[in-house]
């Protein structure tokens, strides 16, 4: 691959943009219409929000914010996978933490 | 002397080759550290979300039309700022401008949406003071739509410079750091109307 196709890439091309947004719309559309016509129970609409949500930060972050795995980009994409580490352990762990007190204190 | 002299190359290839990319870096790092900001606020509305103190809870006030109308303007503005971006790498000054401005529009749609929610909820008694869920959630939603203010700002000082004195290199990189930003938020958005408005409406 030239110099000029890699930036090319890196940048993103109309066609890109457009793969990405469409498939945003339809990542977007799929949790409003579940939730707004309540079409399933409890348990499958939070699966249905949490994949959806999860599909189209990936979609997000390799059509918009060109995150990739070549040697320029490498640094973007490590230092995301480290981040969202980072937030894993700030999210999840401060739920575990406050609702087992909750329950502690309940009973 | 060899490694000395090759570090020397890298840097200087550097210099001639990238001097928008080592920006752009540093202003990626910002964002994951704006990221960890964000994943504060959800962590405190996920642990507060339940407290109401009898009052309202998320069923009883989201209007999911209304957050589908600022979620399509906001994933439109994405998609918009990816052309202007497209029409600065080909230095075409009328194409970037004229995208930052539909940008700015979709944008500015969207906080007049967050504005009108919000001033909604405070008529109906429902303000940021009720009750902990409130607190968290005009914390949560209301940093999102300062981030959004702060990048219609932007969005505007680009404008301008755009306008002023073209497509030069700099300009461009700033433009860069500028999308990178607004992607970042829509991105969030996608965790906020997610995790709180469906999952509250739900």
């Amino acid at each position: 691959m030239s110099q000029h196709d890699h930036d090319a890439h890196s940048h993103g091309s109309v066609s890109s943009y457009v793969v990405g947004f469409v498939l945003s719309v339809i990542l977007t559309v799929i949790p409003f219409w579940a939730v707004m016509t309540s079409a399933y129970d409890r348990a499958t609409l939070f699966a249905i929000i949490v994949v959806t949500a999860v599909v189209q930060i990936v979609v997000h972050l390799k059509y918009f914010l060109h995150l990739n795995f070549t040697k320029e980009g490498k640094i973007d994409t490590l230092s995301f996978i480290f981040t969202a580490i980072v937030i894993v352990m700030v999210v999840a762990l401060s739920i575990w933490i406050i609702y087992e007190s909750v329950l502690m204190m309940m009973y | 002397m060899s490694t000395s002299a090759t570090a020397h190359h890298d840097a200087h290839h550097d210099e001639h080759h990238d001097t928008g990319r080592n920006t752009t870096l540093g202003f990626w790092i910002y964002l994951m550290t704006d990221c960890i900001l964000f994943s504060c606020f959800f962590a405190t509305y996920a642990v507060l979300f339940m407290n109401t103190a009898g009052g309202v809870s998320g069923k009883d006030i989201f209007d999911l039309n209304l957050i589908a109308g600022g979620t399509a303007a906001l994933l439109l503005s994405s998609i918009t700022f990816g052309f202007a971006m497209i029409s600065a790498y080909k230095k075409s000054k009328g194409g970037t401008l004229l995208w930052l401005a539909v940008t700015f529009v979709f944008g500015a749609a969207f906080i007049a949406i967050e504005l009108y929610e919000f001033n909604h909820l405070i008529h109906a008694g429902h303000g940021p003071s009720t009750s902990a869920f409130l607190t968290a959630f005009f914390s949560l939603v209301g940093l999102h739509g300062l981030h959004v203010t702060a990048g219609l700002l932007w969005i505007t000082i680009m404008f301008i410079d755009v306008a002023k004195r073209g497509l030069k290199d700099r300009t461009v990189t700033r433009l860069g750091c500028l999308s990178l930003f607004w992607h970042f938020l829509d991105v969030i958005w996608i965790c906020v109307f997610s995790f709180v408005y469906l999952m509250g409406a739900m």
